[in-house]
């Protein structure tokens, strides 16, 4: 199953941070490289949705829909701009 | 515009279908009548959920087909064979019926005039759709960035909005297509799946750091990026959008 | 760009888009703290508990959203999507029958040659255990028929898988663990209490419908604990950790119950 990338987790973060947040760059906390989160890898077919650093595959986000709220955990960042 | 488009809470919205537009044998087009839309920017798209009458509910993301300047909202949806949404939308959906869905979202795979050029927009099959509503917005404002397109489709008949693409491609828009599985007869465009020499010859001159926009499945989009970066084109103005089952 | 150029040192950030917004804390690189002004955004190392009416657990199909939604979506009119007609009490809480299996997965599918490939029981045993893949093979084997539950709504009934039970692999274990951690290839996780895996309740299954576990299904072997949700089944699992502490895996640690008894509807911790 191919991943997809940050764009399809674009409506997520928007709903949980209130403003657009694909064109934002997150460093890998554990590689250390920078990403664009719409350049993500990402996983939607799963209990979350999760994002993968494209450079070094660690775990960046994932984004959890409980009971209509968006919870978005960001551990896998170290960065955020 | 730009603004109320991005900020604001975004909130699920219900919109009229006013019109289909069958446009090949698997996509079809939907027009819709959303009261509360503000606007939106071309490369954005929108999260459809539909609702069974139990209670079961279902969830996909199109992109945006029309272009803020055009009078309504329009998706284009291709059918999957075993998809679970996209066979209700394009086969059983009715103008009149109601369609929930949110947006616009997206501030990455987007065009508007002060992002400059030139453009190369790199379509494979439905992954047009978000192009289109880049090449009507350039339409619409008399954009002056010289465009181009490359649309890898699979036959002529699963070109979306062919008829669109030719008229455009009759103006300043410079369009070229690459039929991968089977061609007509005489027909002198791009015949295969697209590589590092088709992106050598369609690519605009390095120097020229032209802005790219490729869309479509996953390994598409790949093979494109992958091609273009190793052509000498800067990564950080290659946009990439990928479509799949989801 | 629309984000501004501010450089902030996240931690744990979760987001909540019902809460009241204030500003997050934040750690800067100086160990100063600065704040992200984001609407609805709040610093949390643990998912807050979300008091909601208590339910008692029913073996019968709901047919009404559980939760009252802000927003009334319409009914699409036509759409079923895939689902089955079967006999309720089959069907816990808020779950929907497919005849499809869907694929579900949070990263690559790996791909480890069976001659590399081992299970290992470890961790709070006097000796680590494993067995190859041909040792495993060898090991008594049954053929299983059970209905799984997956906790974003999908249940499949009559699943037909062959595998080894977890007793098997544990009967020569001294411990005195509480806990398991299964761990999986590509770095997945999932805990449970030990006496959930044992007593016929857990299976290492590597064939499913009498043909060789897929490896978009979990192949070459899964974890097979059809009485919790399935992500509980972890795909590509490589051994058993036994734990004097539980330590939540990867689901868990994001939300997920801990338990996660589809009868009782535990999706989400604090549920």
């Amino acid at each position: 199953m191919d991943a997809l990338d940050g764009n399809a987790i674009g409506g997520m973060l928007r709903s949980a941070f209130g403003e657009e947040m694909t064109a934002a760059t997150g460093v890998c906390a554990t590689c250390g490289k920078p990403n664009v989160l719409a350049e993500l890898r990402v996983y939607l077919r799963a209990p979350g949705a999760v994002g993968r650093c494209r450079h070094c595959g660690n775990v960046v986000t994932v984004l959890v829909e409980r009971h209509e709220v968006t919870c978005v955990d960001l551990r896998g960042l170290a960065h955020l701009t | 515009m730009e603004g109320t488009a991005l900020r604001g809470r975004l909130t699920w919205q219900i919109g009229t279908v006013i019109e289909l537009i069958q446009e090949t044998a698997r996509t079809r087009s939907i027009v819709l009548d959303l009261p509360e839309w503000r606007g939106h920017r071309a490369g954005q798209h929108v999260d459809v959920r539909l609702t069974a009458d139990d209670g079961y509910q279902a969830q996909r993301s199109y992109s945006i087909a029309s272009a803020p300047e055009d009078g309504h909202l329009e998706i284009t949806v291709e059918r999957l064979d075993d998809g679970e949404v996209s066979p209700y939308l394009v086969g059983e959906l009715r103008p009149g019926d109601a369609l929930e869905l949110r947006g616009p979202i997206g501030g990455y795979f987007v065009w508007e005039a002060s992002l400059g050029g030139p453009l190369l927009l790199v379509a494979g099959g439905s992954g047009v759709v978000p192009l289109r509503a880049m090449l009507r917005h350039h339409s619409a404002i008399g954009s002056t960035v010289p465009m181009r397109l490359l649309y890898s489709a699979r036959t002529l008949d699963e070109v979306i909005y062919r008829d669109e693409l030719m008229k455009s491609a009759e103006g300043a828009i410079d369009v070229r297509f690459t039929l991968t599985r089977e061609q007509p007869e005489g027909w002198r465009g791009y015949a295969r799946r697209i590589d590092r020499e088709l992106l050598a010859e369609v690519a605009w001159p390095v120097d020229d750091r032209s802005l790219v926009y490729v869309c479509g499945p996953t390994g598409f989009v790949e093979t494109a990026a992958e091609a273009l970066v190793a052509l000498g084109h800067e990564p950080g103005r290659i946009r990439t959008e990928r479509f799949g089952p989801s | 760009m629309e984000m501004p150029a501010r450089r902030v040192l996240i931690e744990s950030v979760v987001c909540h888009d019902r809460l009241p917004s204030f500003v997050a804390p934040a750690l800067c690189g100086a160990g100063k703290r600065r704040s992200w002004p984001l609407a609805n955004v709040i610093k949390n190392v643990a998912i807050p508990t979300v008091a909601h009416r208590r339910r008692t657990a029913r073996r019968v199909a709901r047919r009404t959203p559980v939760r009252e939604t802000r927003t009334v979506s319409p009914i699409s009119r036509g759409f079923h999507g895939r689902r089955s007609e079967v006999d309720p009490a089959r069907v816990p809480p808020g779950q929907y029958v497919t005849p499809d299996f869907p694929v579900l997965s949070a990263g690559p599918t790996p791909h480890t040659p069976l001659a590399a490939w081992s299970f290992t029981v470890r961790g709070s045993v006097d000796e680590p255990v494993s067995w190859s893949w041909d040792e495993l093979q060898a090991l008594p084997s049954e053929d299983i028929t059970v209905d799984i539950h997956c906790v974003t709504k999908w249940s499949k009934l009559d699943t037909r898988w062959t595998g080894v039970s977890v007793d098997t692999l544990l009967a020569d274990v001294q411990t005195s663990a509480e806990y398991v951690l299964a761990f999986s290839d590509g770095g997945y996780t999932t805990n449970l209490p030990l006496e959930d895996v044992r007593d016929g309740q857990a299976w290492v299954a590597y064939a499913y419908d009498g043909e060789p576990l897929d490896p978009e299904h979990g192949g070459p072997a899964r974890l097979l604990v059809p009485h919790l949700y399935f992500w509980k089944s972890a795909k590509w699992v490589r051994g058993l950790e036994l734990r004097q502490e539980d330590e939540p895996g990867f689901w868990e640690g994001f939300g997920y119950n801990n338990y996660g008894d589809p009868w009782k509807e535990q999706r989400y911790a604090g549920d």
